[in-house]
């Protein structure tokens, strides 16, 4: 029997695969295909403090191996989340679940967090710092070190849950972003969220995407959230969880021995929404395979 | 919404670069004209959402035009093949809300869900009007098909080679029940001209079941999703 099991900040996980922000919604779509209590976590879609609509359509660009999206971080509001996409999504999904929350301000992060630490199944905060479809929030703390600092500083100061903060690839120096969290007091790190990219219709001589740029995810990115997972691994000592273009059993195995405790599975769900139920399905096999007895044993084993 | 396997019986080219794709395997999930799947294509990422032409117990017939990268692929699949689907997406045409004599408008590939309403409508004893607009006479597809439900059929094309010269639009009565598909700018041209009905959208997905928000449009009631509170909307809740 392979033990499945891993840990984030004391948060114990029955396995390493949690469906990634902003492609699970709160789980709703996928309940109806299979059991969603198999599943280690689920990162709920990106709250804010306001409702908000996103960007204007199109929001969504093929991509080789992956696919760029605009989206803009559309959600009902913070009021809405905690009154009724969390209790709802309790009534399907018996475990903590991680809330990822998107600032425009350090005190829009703060109150977000005040107010998460309230609900009962919310088990991380991951502070997404790191959307690059929305001008003047997230990405705009995500790549300096020093913002990304006083950010971890105030809002472990609103909150008694674990604190976990999602960084963008889009920076020259990722290890010292990472460096900064931990010096704030993050308790892990997620990382990567996506990558900036462009599509042009070459036809109509513009971009396919409304908001001209957008974020690339998907089995294209997973060797860049590899690397950087990897090189964060060797900076820091607080828990990372993997994310970028996970799309198997021996993707989530290979993250895992770069340095991460657990792992999300973003773009994937959209394509084949089954597809944390079959990486579940298979890790044991592949596990056996390697000689795996515990998969947590792994964690970073990769010199 | 399910997931399934499904054998392609028949792939053929029927207008210019419109391709008419049977599919045999499980049509449980959809329930409703207008709803649409979403096909796996090998060697493209996202899947393509394609709306159902019509359906029967074990088969699927969907009319796709190449449009890219995706459709082209799915142009050279043969019969025999596998392909992969979701089914049972969108919300289709809300029949219960159909007055007794609707027009139907359809233009280009917007013309196949309409094919299946028409037999449905015709089933349930309603007397559909169908206007159907295309850009040249080789574009022109169903037409027989829509005769053979023995509704009236009237056709335009922009260049006149064919039927009417013109668009469907201005074959439309003023003061009727409209059920449209086609691109945007007809749809908006329609709305511009009808005083109700149902309008059905195409969009781009990223998922094509709720999930991941990229089709979101603004209505009157507050932003829905195309592939999910869509991609049918009344005439009354659209915003421009």
């Amino acid at each position: 029997m392979v033990d499945l099991s891993t840990e984030l900040s004391g948060l114990k996980l029955d396995n390493p695969v949690i469906p990634a922000s902003g492609t699970f919604g709160y789980g709703k779509e996928f309940r109806e295909l299979y059991d969603l209590n198999i599943l280690g976590s689920i990162a709920i879609k990106g709250t804010t403090l306001k409702p908000r609509y996103g960007n204007e359509l199109p929001r969504i660009a093929e991509c080789p191996s992956g696919m760029l999206n605009s989206v803009g971080l559309q959600n009902p509001g913070l009021r809405n989340v905690i009154e009724h996409e969390l209790p709802e999504l309790s009534e399907f999904f018996h475990k903590p679940v991680i809330a990822n929350i998107s600032g425009f301000s350090i005190a829009e992060y703060i109150e977000l967090a005040e107010e998460m630490d309230q609900v009962k199944n919310v088990g991380i905060l991951e502070l997404n710092v790191s959307c690059p479809n929305v001008r003047g929030g997230g990405l705009a703390f995500g790549t300096d070190a020093d913002n990304v600092y006083t950010l971890c500083c105030g809002v472990k100061k609103a909150t008694k849950k674990p604190v976990y903060v999602k960084l963008s690839p889009n920076v020259t120096d990722i290890v010292s972003i990472a460096k900064a969290c931990e010096k704030g007091g993050a308790d892990g790190i997620s990382l990567i969220n996506t990558l900036l990219g462009l599509r042009i219709d070459i036809q109509r001589r513009r971009t396919v995407l409304k908001n001209r740029m957008g974020g690339l995810s998907g089995p294209a990115i997973f060797p860049v959230a590899l690397r950087m997972v990897y090189q964060v691994r060797r900076a820091v000592k607080i828990p990372l969880i993997g994310m970028g273009g996970i799309s198997s059993a021996e993707d989530v195995i290979e993250m895992m021995m770069a340095g991460a405790s657990a792992v999300q599975i973003g773009a994937m769900n959209l394509t084949e929404p089954l597809i944390c139920q079959r990486i579940i399905r298979e890790l044991p096999e592949k596990c056996r395979e390697l000689g795996i007895e515990k998969l947590s044993d792994i964690i970073g084993c990769v010199e | 919404m399910k997931e399934a396997e499904y054998r392609i019986l028949e792939n053929r080219e029927i207008a210019r670069g419109v391709f008419r794709m049977l599919l045999g395997g499980d049509s449980s999930e959809i329930r409703a004209p207008g709803q649409f799947v979403n096909l796996h294509i090998p060697g493209s990422f996202l899947r393509r959402p394609i709306s159902v032409c019509d359906w029967e117990e074990g088969k699927i017939t969907l009319i796709y035009k190449v449009v890219g990268h995706g459709t082209e692929e799915l142009s050279r699949r043969e019969a025999g093949e596998i392909l992969r689907a979701l089914t049972g997406l969108g919300n289709g045409y809300m029949l219960s809300k159909i007055p007794p004599r609707p027009v139907l408008c359809g233009g280009g590939v917007g013309v196949p869900p309409l094919y299946g309403l028409c037999r449905k409508l015709v089933q349930l004893g309603k007397h559909p009007h169908v206007l159907l607009g295309f850009r040249s006479k080789e574009d022109v597809f169903y037409e027989e098909e829509f005769r053979a439900l023995k509704v009236p059929v009237e056709l335009t094309t922009e260049d006149g080679s064919y039927g009417k010269k013109g668009f469907v639009t201005e074959l439309l009565e003023e003061k009727c029940y409209a059920l449209c598909c086609g691109p945007e700018p007809m749809l908006r041209a329609l709305y511009d001209r009808t005083e109700d009905g149902q309008f059905s959208f195409e969009e781009r997905m990223g998922c094509g079941f709720g999930a991941c928000m990229g089709c979101s449009r603004r209505t009157k009631d507050g932003w829905k999703r195309v592939c999910t509170e869509g991609p049918v909307f009344f005439r009354e809740e659209i915003v421009w």
